[in-house]
């Protein structure tokens, strides 16, 4: 429920959480705010130092307990602010993606992208095809199926 | 935990699209948050001391402030809560404007929205613990890479500062694009005679060490502590021992060399000295050129050289040394001409780069300043300028104005009138951008004293005709089509980063636009910065700029490294790994992975193999800690944790809210 | 050359420019580049057609790549830049599925449009290549100076056509080197001539071709050569009205490359249709004769 006057908000969102690199990402995303780009409200963005701290059990830890999408964007490869951190990500997150399905995920919950701290337009337009792909396949399964599992939720990764 | 929560309207720019006290009332529920109130400006000056009475009154020891993006003001409210007598530590920004009311349009969904990122932050602040910065000495020497007007001014701030100054140039000679340039705009006077002089100084500065011909093969550390390694080429003269009196060049049988201060306008000799003035004045031997290398005979300058100076056997030399900060002046260079064929550009050799036209008027050029068509050395009697050739042009991605060159077509008109009084100039121009001090004026002057032909629009096609070249284009003002004749082509060929810049970037690890053109770090409030901490930046190589705008650069990168220098230590961000000894097993996969070798191996007490970050090298990234498959190495305030808190509570509400 | 190639004509081939379908198939023969028409062909729609609706243009030109695709041909060929132009832009279109599926309610069937669309003159210059070509021609060129006129289409627009630089192509000029003839300085190679102005504003059309033939014969060349039939026809049609015009006479033969290329691979000149010109194409003749005669060929 929310919390503003008791009510649900007037448009269902979906939970879908992003991962965005201090450096570029996050920038990238304020660019797009000053420039006041619209965009779906339901993305909640976690500031990481960069992509390359973006730990893939994260993803399945979201994935598995309730959001219906993860976004990760960094840095353009070899644009990295700590040289090639987004290379270490670019590697991990390309393995995860793969071996999404294999937890019963659908792998189009997932996706990493790159966008610079210049590329305002660019985030509005990923953020919003994102938002798009994740009301297309709608709520996550994975919170019917482990609602009531305690340990997933609750316990550490 | 005792957490206060201040969320803040900023006008209205917040407060138009989101409910900011709904937002502070559902923070009040929030574990561990004892206050939650709004506010119309947190960063104002009653905003802070707000915060500052809270802290006191109330007894807080966390902090969340939801305003505008932690990229603008969390080291503000970090030190706001420091004078309170909180660590700085024990505070997080929640970005309600950027990514919040900024972007949606739904009040509503905006306020929900809000309120979770105020929670997220709470949910990281409870596992917040306070951290301490080390301090570290300072080496107080700079760095200056890249010897033109930005480069010379900010090396002779920094000297005259009383610092310690090397300055690594990759050419022969220090001057740069300046040193090339017959007058400058608007003041119509020598350039030569107005930078020789700051190059003599920088020359004889006894706090100055200067490296021509080098470039810098490595750069590894961090702020007040960074070693570079710098290349010396070859330059197969022992420049110990040269004098500069030029007998090599004078009688160097191979005079076919590309003259590259000359714009390749003409040629030189296989060993020469650049021009006059150059500093230092030594002579160097272009390999592919001279007939030593090629056919392993003459050594004509070998036999001449009355201090016996050439050494054909010298090999490049890497140096090393150690500074404390960084100031990059690497200038532009000019987009290829043969990628503006619809000009003839690389086609016909009397079209020219706006460069080559400096050259060609400048009295110490290939031609003695006298202006002759390349082609057949005839006066020019008709010279048609065409401005923003790879500027403002979307066809080819270059979205950009190149900024000076409206400027210097004006000087360049100026000019061919006053070495051919007879001779036609016309301008194709698409606005004529003159916004300096006396710019304008300046225009005005080639356009009524000089008679200039301003045709404004585009032009289409250059080709040669009855021997001359047409000139083919738009009059948009007329609305006709125009074809002018012309002896001589001149070509505004817009500016681009320099050549190799884009690895000296990955080096210095700093960034760079779509240009290639290094990026500041922020536009408006930190233009000589960079992301890299003691790096900074001048001159042309953040873009392209005028002669004063680079020197004002220049000086303004010198303030900034002495105010940086004013301190004997430096404190090293906290914001580092660390290892969990008790749980590090020791495989190492840490050290192989951390891109700034940061982690070192040791031997613990008991004999076995333990990781350890060098605090004062790691930069925070976090990439190690995402590799140890043991969670034994952290890093500080982004911790699992912390992270996962955020996660968590996302995932959870969600589930709570969501429908049975 | 391995795979048939699917031949589209064009409209043109068949009336004012009968002489570069001739030459182009005399060669095509020769070259050994299996050329099998486009059953049943129509019009591409050329100029009016997108000038009145985009989708019915597109869907005479799809209907002509999809008859070409249902021969199993998974390459096309025409002489006409102006018909290429006109199908790439119909599989451009169509890429978009909205656009598509307008096309394809005009067309009644499918209109995907994978087949490669290629000029003749990419196609010899890709498949075959210059060396091929120079081994095959039995006559050399000796003796002609050629001015290679392009037009405007055959590289533009840019992304569309892909074909060489394109302010500045050379691909014809390579190819009368390789045959022997020498390639004249010829400034206005992608000026346009006029193209169907010659209907609404006739003096437009003189005025721009007169600029492209005083260059052509400012380069000193000895003859034009051309790639598209809408430009010949200007240039060589119109040749007693440009000069009426611009009071400059010129009596520069304009030969479709084919033709010239024809005459290397010796090719009879009544093959190659010599003597559909207005203007006289006599004096390249007469130079390749003698040329031919003091080497002993032809």
């Amino acid at each position: 429920m929310s919390v503003v006057d008791g009510k649900e908000p007037s448009v269902k969102e979906l939970r879908i959480i992003g991962f965005l690199c201090n450096w570029c990402s996050y920038g990238g995303a304020d660019t797009a705010g000053v420039s006041r780009f619209s965009q779906p409200t339901d993305l909640r963005i976690i500031r990481v130092p960069c992509s390359g701290r973006v730990t893939p059990l994260f993803v399945v830890k979201a994935l598995m307990s309730g959001a219906d999408g993860v976004l990760v964007s960094g840095c353009h490869p070899r644009d990295c602010h700590y040289s090639e951190g987004n290379l270490y990500a670019r590697r991990r997150l390309e393995v995860l993606k793969r071996f999404l399905p294999t937890l019963g995920i659908e792998p189009e919950r997932f996706e990493y992208i790159w966008v610079s701290a210049s590329e305002g337009e660019r985030w509005q337009t990923s953020v919003t095809a994102f938002t798009e792909r994740i009301h297309a396949l709608g709520p996550s399964p994975a919170v019917k199926v482990n609602r009531y599992d305690a340990r997933l939720v609750a316990g550490g990764l | 935990m005792r957490i206060g929560v201040f969320v803040c309207h900023c006008g209205t720019n917040i407060a138009g699209t989101v409910d900011c006290a709904a937002v502070a009332a559902a923070a009040q529920q929030f574990p561990e948050v004892v206050l939650a109130v709004d506010t119309p400006y947190a960063c104002s000056e009653p905003g802070q001391r707000a915060i500052i009475e809270a802290i006191e009154q109330k007894g807080l020891n966390g902090v969340v402030v939801a305003s505008c993006t932690p990229r603008m003001h969390e080291a503000t409210f970090r030190r706001t809560v420091e004078r309170a007598g909180l660590n700085r530590y024990m505070f997080e920004m929640a970005n309600i404007r950027e990514h919040v009311s900024w972007v949606g349009r739904d009040k509503k969904l905006n306020t929900f929205k809000a309120t979770d990122l105020v929670r997220i932050a709470v949910e990281k602040l409870r596992y917040n613990r306070p951290l301490t910065a080390k301090s570290f000495a300072v080496n107080k020497r700079v760095l200056v890479i890249g010897a033109g007007v930005a480069g010379i001014q900010a090396a002779l701030d920094c000297a005259d500062g009383g610092l310690e100054t090397i300055v690594v140039e990759r050419t022969s000679t220090v001057g740069g694009k300046m040193a090339k340039l017959d007058k400058t705009f608007p003041t119509v006077d020598c350039s030569v005679c107005v930078l020789g002089p700051k190059m003599v100084d920088l020359a004889q500065h006894r706090k100055i060490k200067l490296y021509a011909m080098s470039e810098i093969a490595d750069l590894s550390g961090y702020v007040g502590n960074f070693e570079v390694s710098i290349r010396r080429k070859a330059t197969y003269v022992d420049w110990n021992k040269c004098t500069g009196c030029g007998l090599c060049a004078d009688k160097c049988p191979s005079r076919k060399a590309p003259d590259h201060f000359n714009e390749l306008v003409g040629r030189t000799t296989a060993i020469s000295i650049p021009f006059p003035q150059a500093i230092p004045k030594k002579a160097s031997i272009d390999a592919s050129s001279c007939l030593h290398f090629l056919k392993d005979r003459c050594g004509v300058c070998a036999k001449v050289c009355p201090v016996e100076a050439i050494d054909f056997e010298q090999q490049d030399e890497v140096v090393k040394e150690s500074v404390g900060a960084v100031v990059v002046a690497t200038g532009f260079d000019l987009l290829d001409i043969r990628r503006f064929g619809q000009y003839g550009g690389g086609r016909f050799p009397d079209v020219v780069t706006s460069l080559q036209y400096e050259r060609m008027l400048s009295a110490s050029g290939p031609t003695g300043g006298h202006l002759k068509c390349p082609s057949d050395g005839r006066e020019p009697k008709s010279v048609v300028f065409i401005s923003c050739v790879g500027s403002r042009d979307r066809s080819m991605d270059r979205a950009i104005c190149s900024g000076f060159c409206c400027m210097y077509t004006a000087k360049q008109a100026i000019l061919t009138k006053s070495h051919v009084p007879d001779c036609e100039t016309h301008v194709f121009y698409m606005d004529i951008r003159a916004p300096g001090k006396g710019y304008d004026e300046f225009i005005r002057r080639a356009q009524e004293e000089y008679r200039t032909n301003y045709v404004r629009g585009r032009v289409s096609s250059v080709y040669p005709k009855n021997g001359r070249l047409a000139v083919r284009g738009a009059d948009t003002l007329l609305g006709t089509q125009t074809e002018v004749m012309a002896d001589l082509v001149v070509l505004a060929v817009g500016a681009g980063a320099a050549e190799g810049s884009r690895d000296l970037a990955e080096k210095l690890r700093i960034s760079y636009d779509a240009y290639g053109f290094f990026m500041e770090s922020h536009p408006k409030l930190k233009p000589v910065e960079t992301n890299t901490a003691g790096v900074f930046l001048a001159g042309a190589c953040q873009g392209p700029k005028d002669i004063p705008a680079s020197v004002a650069m220049g000086s303004a990168a010198a303030g900034k490294v002495m105010a940086l220098f004013s301190k004997e230590r430096l404190e090293s961000d906290p914001q580092v790994a660390q290892v969990n000894a008790v749980r590090c097993v020791g495989c190492l996969k840490c050290l192989r992975t951390c891109p700034f070798g940061a982690i070192q191996e040791v031997q613990a007490r008991d004999g076995s193999t333990k990781a350890q970050v060098i605090e004062s090298v790691c930069q925070g990234c976090g990439v190690c800690t995402v590799t140890c498959t043991d969670r034994a190495i952290e890093l500080q305030h982004f911790t699992d944790n912390q992270l996962l808190a955020e996660v968590n509570y996302l995932c959870r509400s969600w589930m709570e809210k969501s429908p049975a | 050359m391995s795979a048939a190639l699917a031949y589209y004509p064009g409209c043109s081939q068949t009336a004012s420019a009968r002489e570069y379908d001739l030459s182009t198939r005399a060669c095509c023969q020769t070259l050994g580049v299996e050329l099998n028409d486009v059953p049943d062909w129509t019009c591409c729609g050329s100029t009016p057609a997108h000038a009145t609706d985009h989708a019915l243009a597109a869907a005479l030109a799809a209907r002509n790549l999809a008859q070409a695709m249902d021969t199993g041909a998974s390459n096309l060929a025409t002489p006409c830049p102006s018909c290429l132009l006109a199908l790439r832009t119909a599989q451009s279109r169509c890429e978009n599925e909205g656009f598509k599926g307008r096309v394809e309610v005009l067309l009644g069937r499918p209109a995907t449009l994978s087949i490669r669309t290629r000029s003749i003159l990419q196609v010899l210059m890709e498949d075959l290549g210059l060396e091929a070509l120079a081994e095959k021609a039995v006559r050399p060129l000796k003796g002609l100076r050629v001015a290679s006129y392009y037009g405007c289409l055959m590289t533009r627009p840019v992304g569309l056509m892909a074909f060489e630089d394109p302010d500045n192509p050379t691909a014809m000029d390579r190819l009368f080197l390789a045959l022997g003839a020498e390639a004249a300085p010829f400034a206005l190679k992608t000026e346009c001539c006029g193209a169907a102005l010659g209907v609404p504003r006739k003096e437009a059309v003189l005025e721009l071709s007169g600029r492209i033939l005083a260059a052509a014969e400012e380069s000193g060349a000895n003859v034009l050569a051309v790639a598209c039939p809408l430009c010949q026809m200007n240039l060589d049609l119109r040749r007693e009205q440009i000069e009426g015009y611009t009071g400059q006479r010129s009596t520069l033969p304009v030969l479709y490359f084919t033709q010239l290329l024809g005459l290397a691979l010796g090719l009879p000149e009544e093959a190659l249709g010599l003597g559909l010109h207005n203007v006289g194409t006599r004096p390249v003749l007469d130079i390749l004769r003698r040329t031919w005669a003091s080497e002993d060929v032809g």
